[in-house]
């Protein structure tokens, strides 16, 4: 009954999207008709709300007569990995889409008195529009409340393994926040293209979401990449696998965006540039759902193959982009400005950091897709793998740390030479005497050492621009203190990139019981194995016992499981993180006489990678809470108190100071 | 920037599409990457669930077209295929190996009298040790044998009415037509 329940909702909230889609894009200047589509945005969102409650029902009651719950839970399972299956496998996952969808039209509805009418009425009905799409493609192909019945089995299939971790449980929601969330800065594009509003305000607007979809996509890759350094056993954090770069290529674009914006919301230029970016960063959304879930590329988190889904994403993915580009084709050219700038200005550097994000993007995209093209040709199977992809993006990465070191000394339009010298060169003289010392240390890597002086003169040049503003005594816009969260993290994250891709120690070693090997200056001592028992697995753990030169020593246990339901056999590695190394210990095959294949890993600054993520991440939200993007309200309703013109007077000022 | 190079991004796309398109249209990954495709079937001696004292080699499976399905009952695609593979069992006379694979043979013998056997040979495979000959992935997975023994197609996944229409039955009803034509051959 309950399933039916959920079924019976996601039908209606597809009903309802189709009217709000209709009514949205009507060019309808009736205001009810434009109230009717809020609150049939409301609607729909309690409604997908209600169909997802129905699967978790099921899935915490242990409803193996649905279909989908049989093959994604099992009895055995604890309570919290039972709720989180519910996006486990392809059709729930895709409801989970579809909830969040529905979540940030309701977000936006929250903020609509900020926003002309008509405009808002067109957003919503192009976010309905998508929406309609996805619920049709969950209720048509994928449609999670099937039932088997009569043939009920008496237990379900479980979760697959590598899924049962606290990782699944935030990785997907989080990804499909940032993933789903580009649709709101597509849909602000595409109505500005209708309305022919493409201006300072229409970026300001559409910058708080980008920003906010942007953290969210940022968050979400960078846990997922956590989850696989210490679930699949093999110590990597990136392998360049076709899902991750379906997850990366929308990231790139809508970094490339939130740049472009900013450039769009202070000079009222990069205009075309700004939307085709908006378009771009859902496409790719889109594009990498279809990748996942088609089964065109193989990877390890592909889901089902179904020719079906495929084609239904392919035809879905033409239309929406094709559409939005075709309109971007006929309208992008009409309001567009020009504004002067020098080479010396953030404009001009601000264009090539779009320009190296966007060949990034393109190697991506190549890397993903060509396989597929040479397939199609010869019939052959090539996989391309990380030398590829590293042959590019180290200088890319590198050539982006120097436009961004250089950033925060540039004024908008034009910068005095004379300005950026003193500055510049200290920066330079620190950077070079970092690269020194490495040199020193280790002369062989002039790779690693550019990156990690590079890195370092980031944090100095933002550093220094951050003393030089508290000097002043000046508040900092909140603005500017995320930007400079944002790029620190970058930093932080190539540095970490550059020393734990080249220093690791890597040993994959036989160990009988009391065996020692060293592993960077550590005794590590192979204990023995035990057995353990968890909820729906047994386990062999290996101890370890691990002495360092200097502190305490500390146990560590790698275990080897073997789920009940499916008889799957998954590593779970022993990791003591640390902020300047990981210790990874994982547990190999059983060999002769009691002894073990193990592989060991030290890690040195592998933290640092997800950290300076997450501070990316972190700046993104905080720039959200810039006075400039609160006191809209206050400056639309134009009855101007006091307290509302002092606002208005600051977040001017503020915005004057970034 | 002229009007023109507003519609390269457009143009970009679509050739993007097309890629997807015919990288989609090769599709065939459900029935290929098996190393016995076109090979012939692995030698082997199996137990028989259901009679524990009858061994069943290949010898048995040679002379005509066999479908080889491998099952377990801890599979629930293996319980919605069951229905399709029943009809099957019905319509054609294709002969049917059941391969119970990982698995606990009372729960199977339970399951074939609940739900109907549509074998004419189940194979206890509780090791997994055909499997690993097989090279199966999990369950369920069906390979189509010709009268020599030969794999001509190989399906991961279940058999539903689609993939039977589409493309077992096309296949079954050619090793056939090929087997008269053999045996007329040699009269």
């Amino acid at each position: 009954m309950i399933p039916e329940l959920g079924h019976f909702s996601l039908v209606i909230a597809g009903a309802l999207s189709l009217f709000a889609a209709v009514i949205g894009l009507s060019n309808t200047r009736n205001t009810l008709l434009q109230r009717s589509v809020v609150s049939m945005t409301v609607g729909q969102f309690a409604l997908t709300l209600l169909s997802f409650s129905a699967l978790v029902y099921a899935f915490a009651t242990d409803d193996f007569s649905v279909a989908y719950v049989a093959n994604n839970s099992n009895s055995l399972m604890p309570w919290y990995y039972k709720v989180s299956a519910t996006w486990g496998g392809h059709e729930g996952s895709f409801l989970l889409w579809i909830l969040i969808m529905s979540g940030w039209m309701l977000a936006l509805t929250l903020r609509g008195q900020q926003y002309p009418a008509s405009f808002f009425t067109k957003v919503l009905g192009i976010m309905a529009l998508l929406n309609l799409g996805f619920i049709c493609f969950s209720l048509f192909t994928s449609n999670p409340f099937i039932r088997l019945i009569p043939m009920t089995p008496a237990d379900g299939a479980d979760l697959n393994p590598l899924l049962q971790d606290f990782g699944l449980i935030v990785h997907p929601p989080l990804l499909y926040m940032g993933y789903v969330g580009l649709a709101v800065p597509f849909a602000f594009a595409v109505a500005g293209l209708l309305e022919g509003q493409v201006d300072s305000a229409w970026a300001r607007w559409s910058r708080t979401w980008t920003n906010m979809a942007w953290a969210f996509l940022t968050a979400g890759i960078t846990l997922g990449s956590w989850w696989a350094y210490y679930e699949l056993g093999w110590g990597g954090w990136w392998f360049w696998d076709p899902v991750e770069n379906a997850s990366f290529m929308p990231w790139l674009a809508a970094t490339a965006l939130v740049h472009s914006l900013s450039v769009t919301e202070k000079r009222g230029t990069f205009k075309s540039w700004t939307l085709l970016l908006a378009i771009t960063g859902f496409s790719f959304s889109l594009l990498g759902a279809f990748i996942v879930r088609s089964g065109v590329l193989t990877s390890v988190h592909s889901f089902a193959v179904d020719p079906e889904r495929g084609m239904y994403i392919l035809i879905f993915l033409a239309l929406v982009v094709g559409g939005s580009l075709t309109l971007y084709a006929l309208r992008a050219g009409q309001n567009s400005t020009q504004v002067a700038y020098n080479f010396l200005s953030r404009e001009f550097f601000m264009l090539i950091n779009n320009l190296i994000l966007i060949v990034s993007l393109a190697v991506v995209l190549w890397g993903t897709m060509a396989p597929i093209g040479y397939e199609a040709i010869t019939g052959g199977r090539i996989s391309i793998g990380t030398p590829f992809f590293n042959k590019f993006f180290v200088p890319l990465g590198l050539l982006l740390a120097i436009a961004l070191a250089i950033l925060p000394l540039l004024n908008w339009k034009r910068t005095k030479i004379e300005a950026l010298r003193p500055a510049a060169t200290s920066l330079l003289v620190a950077a070079v005497f970092t690269v020194l010392i490495w040199f020193v240390l280790d002369p062989t890597s002039v790779v690693v050492a550019s990156a990690v002086g590079l890195g370092a003169w980031v944090v100095l040049s933002h550093s220094a621009d951050l003393f030089k503003r508290l000097r002043k005594g000046t508040t900092l816009p909140m603005a500017y203190v995320g930007m400079t969260l944002a790029h620190l993290g970058f930093s932080v994250c190539i540095i970490g990139i550059a020393i734990t891709a080249t220093q690791s120690e890597e040993s994959d070693v036989r160990m009988a019981p009391q065996d020692s090997v060293m592993l960077a200056s550590q005794r590590v001592t192979f204990l023995g194995v035990v057995e353990a028992q968890g909820p729906n697995y047994s386990a062999q753990q290996g101890v370890f016992l691990v002495e360092p030169e200097s502190a305490g020593s500390y146990e560590l246990r790698a275990e080897k499981r073997r789920y009940f339901a499916g008889n799957n056999v998954m590593t779970e590695a022993g990791i003591q993180a640390g902020l300047m190394a990981d210790t990874y210990v994982s547990l190999g095959e059983p060999l002769a006489d009691g002894a073990w294949a193990i592989r060991l890993h030290y890690k040195p600054l592998v933290r640092w990678v997800w950290l300076g993520a997450l501070l990316m991440a972190l700046g993104g939200v905080v720039a959200i809470f810039d006075r400039r993007y609160k006191s809209l309200r206050v400056r639309e309703r134009k009855t101007p108190t006091n307290a509302a013109t002092e606002a208005a007077t600051k977040a001017a000022a503020a915005q004057a100071q970034v | 920037m002229s009007r023109a190079s507003l519609f390269v991004p457009l143009g970009i796309f679509i050739s993007i599409l097309a890629l997807g398109y015919v990288g989609f249209s090769l599709d065939a990954r459900n029935q290929l990457p098996s190393a016995l495709l076109g090979k012939p079937f692995p030698e082997f001696s199996a137990t028989s669930l259901l009679r524990p004292d009858v061994k069943i080699t290949k010898a048995e499976l040679l002379g005509r077209p066999v479908l080889v399905n491998v099952w377990a009952t801890w599979c629930p695609t293996c319980k919605s295929e069951h229905e399709q593979l029943m009809r099957i069992a019905a319509t054609t006379d294709v002969l049917m190996v059941g391969v119970d694979y990982k698995d606990t043979p009372e729960r199977a013998i339970q399951w074939l009298e609940q739900y109907g056997n549509p074998y004419d040979y189940v194979l206890d495979d509780r090791d997994g040790s055909l499997g690993i000959e097989l090279g199966v992935y999990g369950a369920p997975e069906t390979f189509l044998l010709n009268a020599s023994g030969e794999v001509v197609y190989k399906r991961v996944g279940d058999i539903n009415v689609r993939i039977w229409e589409n493309e077992l039955l096309p296949r079954f009803q050619a090793l056939e037509i090929a087997m008269r034509g053999q045996s007329g051959a040699g009269r």
